[in-house]
């Protein structure tokens, strides 16, 4: 045989072992027992949003694509676009009017996104963007979860999502009610103490009512991520040591005043937060350390807004706020290179 | 076996093996007719000729003789004539051309009649005398750097630790292992020599915990002759352990500083072809003119292991693994990790040519790269703790201090980072760019100051003149003025010729002292 015409190439020869959209698509497989069980807890209204912001997403992930005269299929195919309208979604409470999961999108995507540059140009979370805008500009719309296991059906779910009234004419106020961590924030501003709370009907076996069953769910599509090696434990374990200490030692100090660390770990939306939204890799540190820092500092956070602040639930500003810090976390903990001295002091070696 | 503690060296990956079936006896190519052996198969100064086109030479005998301190003899593979010395393309990631000489085989394949005796009491001499046979053989490291092996046997005090290198991390290259395998007995004389040429206190054989036969061979190797005492050390076999610095980590736990090299802390790392050529140098006065190289990849019909001479071109080596395959379209030099591609099958094997890996369509995709989501796979994968995602936006943005800074040139350009990265970016790329990059940006820099410094001269040598100009003019003027001049005009004449032949010849002499300065100084 006749020698071939050899084609330049260069080193590794190694086929890649990954791909984006592989990942993105293992974070929304990962998502899958935790939204079954939102679903299962709260109805229809879960599938509504998520179908509502994916559509959104594409649609502005598309638009945006075409206007920065970017390749549409190639971009849209890593499945980023996706991820981040799941995550939106799953954070909205479920029956709200359609305009808001659209609203908070396209808002995460154009200017959380694609103005800074689009997929790994973002210094903040684009999901979280959005839910932030969402929150502080609605937020009477984003009070209105439902109350668990009461959630109406499809056919009500949709008209309310689209009218914001059911057919018998009642609103949508009739169905809700504060969410555990939103219950015992006022209950404790009121004077309650927790002792007299925790034996009310918003306190399930471990946590919140329903809540604590849906952080689990998370959590196992989270150990999921990382035994599949796709996120690192470094964030998870931040955002959860960093909520759970604070928790603790405040707990420790007065039970009465201070929810336990649990009611914490499984309650809103931590275990979303600690692995699915603190995890994004391009609005996060990169550095080994980094990551955990980064991760406590957003479970830090949490616990100080959660508790002190004018919100129930803390971890989207959490977030964000670490991502402004990200880039100097990152300057700080480089790792030692091999064959470095160790910071200023001589390496032993 | 030792039962040493091992230690962990960060980052790695797991690949798959993908050798060749090493138990099979070595294949021997055909002897070409022609064979093309480059000056310079090693760091280092390329050798000068000692033979002249129309030598006779045997095999063994001296083609080339090291020059410089770092540098490498090279000998004639076979017996036949040397047709030409002249440039020829040889193996190298540049694809330039480089002076080679050029030996028809006479076909008969006779040794050499003058090789040194060899020796049997090596144990006896003098560590000096076994560097001097090490050094006038012409072995380098085998492994694939090519560094002169007698440079790095030049060792000023007792070395505390030889590491004998099999560890062939990369997928696809066998031919150390298949060289354990089958001379095993030559590795372990070898290594005892080395140790002997070095005075090294303890001699470890490194290998991959995977490779059971290999470890069986040198085991026997050692039952049989079991003193002194060579320790067998098996290490996890995960890319790249065979590195140099991952291996001392791995053995030790110590670090190799950054600059610095291996002897530095008392230990030195040779390959295991390295010492097996060693061996045939001291107990059999052969000089190095053969290697073991592995001959593989999807791109061929039978991959094998052949013991090639230098010079041979590949296609003989093609040949004896059964030829291309349809989908050949990658030849390249190396392991898949680090090799680099060769533009066709002519060029010839050289010292360091480990392997001939002829791949089928480049597994890399086609399509772009994707941006990068700093999902730090790469620093994971980085077995020198670096950041590649930092490295590569600052390479991208030229940043190339803020790279230098972050440890580029600390980048051993394994590969590790680049088949782990989901954007598929070639981020080993952007490293040999910016490491480029900056070494030119350093030549330009003390170009600039040499330039400066000649410029400047040239300002003090014109000022200079100009005085010296300045007094000349006064001192004719005060010889004008004197009253004895003006009586003799012819007189006054003459000297006033004298002086300006005078002068003449003093810029003539100025100007072809400044002339070939003035000239550089303007480049």
């Amino acid at each position: 045989m006749t020698a071939p015409r050899f084609q330049p190439a260069s080193a590794p020869h190694m086929p890649p072992a990954h791909n984006v959209s592989e990942l993105m698509r293992r974070v929304v497989y990962a998502l899958v027992p935790g939204t079954l069980g939102m679903v299962w807890l709260f109805g229809w209204g879960v599938l509504i949003n998520i179908a509502l912001a994916v559509t959104a997403a594409l649609a502005c992930e598309a638009v945006m694509l075409r206007l920065r005269g970017r390749p549409v299929q190639r971009f849209l195919r890593d499945w980023s676009a996706v991820v981040c309208a799941v995550l939106l979604a799953l954070c909205l409470p479920p029956l709200v009017s359609w305009w808001v999961p659209v609203v908070g999108v396209v808002c995460g995507l154009v200017l959380g996104k694609h103005l800074y540059g689009g997929l790994g140009y973002n210094p903040f979370n684009p999901a979280m963007v959005g839910y932030a805008v969402l929150l502080v500009s609605f937020p009477g719309q984003m009070a209105l979860w439902l109350d668990p296991m009461s959630s109406p059906g499809l056919l009500q779910s949709l008209q309310l999502v689209t009218t914001g009234q059911q057919t018998s004419g009642e609103a949508l106020d009739a169905l809700t009610r504060a969410t555990p961590l939103d219950h015992v924030k006022t209950e404790l501003a009121a004077g309650w103490s927790l002792s007299e709370l925790s034996t009310g009907p918003v306190f399930g076996m471990l946590a919140g009512a329903g809540w604590e069953w849906i952080n689990l769910l998370f959590l196992a599509g989270g150990i999921w991520l990382l035994r599949r090696r796709v996120i690192g434990w470094q964030i998870p374990v931040g955002v959860l040591l960093g909520l759970a200490v604070p928790a603790l030692l405040f707990w420790l100090f007065n039970p009465d005043q201070f929810a336990v660390p649990l009611f914490h770990l499984l309650g809103g939306g931590t275990m979303l937060a600690a692995f699915f939204v603190a995890t994004d890799p391009v609005s996060a540190a990169t550095t080994p350390r980094g990551r955990l820092y980064y991760g406590a500092g957003i479970g830090i956070l949490a616990y100080v807004i959660r508790t002190w602040g004018g919100y129930p639930d803390g971890l989207a500003f959490a977030v964000l706020l670490m991502n402004m810090a990200a880039p100097l976390i990152d300057h700080y903990t480089r790792p030692r290179i091999e064959g470095h001295a160790r910071g200023r002091e001589q390496d032993g070696d | 076996m030792s039962a040493a503690p091992l230690f962990d060296f960060p980052g790695g990956l797991m690949l798959p093996g993908r050798k060749v079936e090493t138990g099979e006896p070595l294949r021997q190519p055909e002897l070409p007719e022609e064979l093309v052996i480059p000056l310079k198969q090693h760091q280092g100064e390329a050798a000068e000729p000692v033979v002249a086109v129309g030598a006779t030479v045997c095999r063994g005998d001296l083609l080339a003789q090291q020059s410089g301190t770092l540098g490498a003899n090279v000998h004639a593979p076979t017996s036949g004539a040397v047709i030409a010395i002249e440039q020829r393309p040889v193996p190298h990631p540049s694809g330039l051309s480089a002076p080679c000489i050029v030996l028809r085989a006479d076909g008969e394949d006779r040794w050499s009649t003058c090789l040194p005796p060899p020796l049997h009491d090596w144990a006896d001499q003098p560590p000096a005398a076994l560097r001097e046979r090490v050094q006038a053989a012409g072995i380098v490291g085998l492994g694939g750097a090519g560094f002169p092996a007698s440079a790095k046997l030049a060792v000023s005090e007792k070395l505390a630790l030889l590491i004998i290198n099999g560890v062939e991390c990369e997928p696809y290259i066998s031919c150390d292992q298949a060289l354990m395998e089958q001379r095993a007995q030559e590795i372990v004389v070898g290594a005892r020599m080395l140790a002997h040429a070095v005075q090294a206190e303890r001699v470890v054989v490194a290998l991959e915990d995977d490779k059971l036969q290999a470890m069986a061979a040198l085991q026997n190797a050692l039952r049989i002759a079991p003193e002194p005492p060579v320790e067998l050390v098996a290490v996890p076999a995960r890319y790249p352990a065979g590195g140099e610095r991952q291996l001392i980590r791995t053995l030790t736990g110590r670090e190799v500083p950054t600059g610095a090299h291996p002897t530095d802390i008392g230990m030195l790392c040779q390959n295991v072809g390295t010492a097996a050529a060693v061996y045939r140098a001291i107990a059999l006065g052969e000089p190095l003119t053969s290697r073991i190289v592995t001959v593989t990849g999807e791109g061929l019909v039978s991959p094998c292991n052949v013991e090639a001479r230098i010079g041979t071109p590949l296609q003989a080596l093609i040949t004896q693994a059964g030829g291309y395959r349809e989908q050949a379209r990658h030849l390249i030099m190396g392991g898949p990790m680090m090799g680099f591609t060769l533009p066709d099958d002519s060029l010839p094997v050289t010292k360091t040519s480990n392997c001939i890996l002829v791949l089928p369509e480049s597994p890399q995709p086609r399509e772009a790269a994707m941006p990068c989501i700093r999902c730090g796979y790469c620093a994971e994968a980085c077995p020198v703790s670096l950041l590649p995602q930092q490295l590569y936006w600052y390479a991208r943005a030229r940043d190339l201090d803020q790279a230098e800074g972050h440890g580029l040139f600390d980048c051993i350009e394994c590969g590790a980072c680049a088949p782990v990265c989901p954007s598929h970016i070639p981020l080993v790329d952007y490293f040999r760019y910016a490491k480029s990059a900056l070494r030119s940006q350093e030549r330009e820099r003390r170009q600039a100051e040499l330039a400066r410094q000649r410029y400047l001269s040239r300002q003090q040598r014109l000022a200079r003149q100009q005085e010296e100009q300045q007094q000349r003019r006064e001192r004719k003027k005060a010889a004008l003025r004197k009253p004895g001049a003006a009586e003799d005009p012819a007189a006054a004449k003459q000297a006033a010729i004298q002086e300006a032949i005078r002068r003449a010849r003093e810029k003539k002499q100025a100007r072809s002292g400044a002339g070939p300065e003035d000239g550089d100084g303007r480049t």
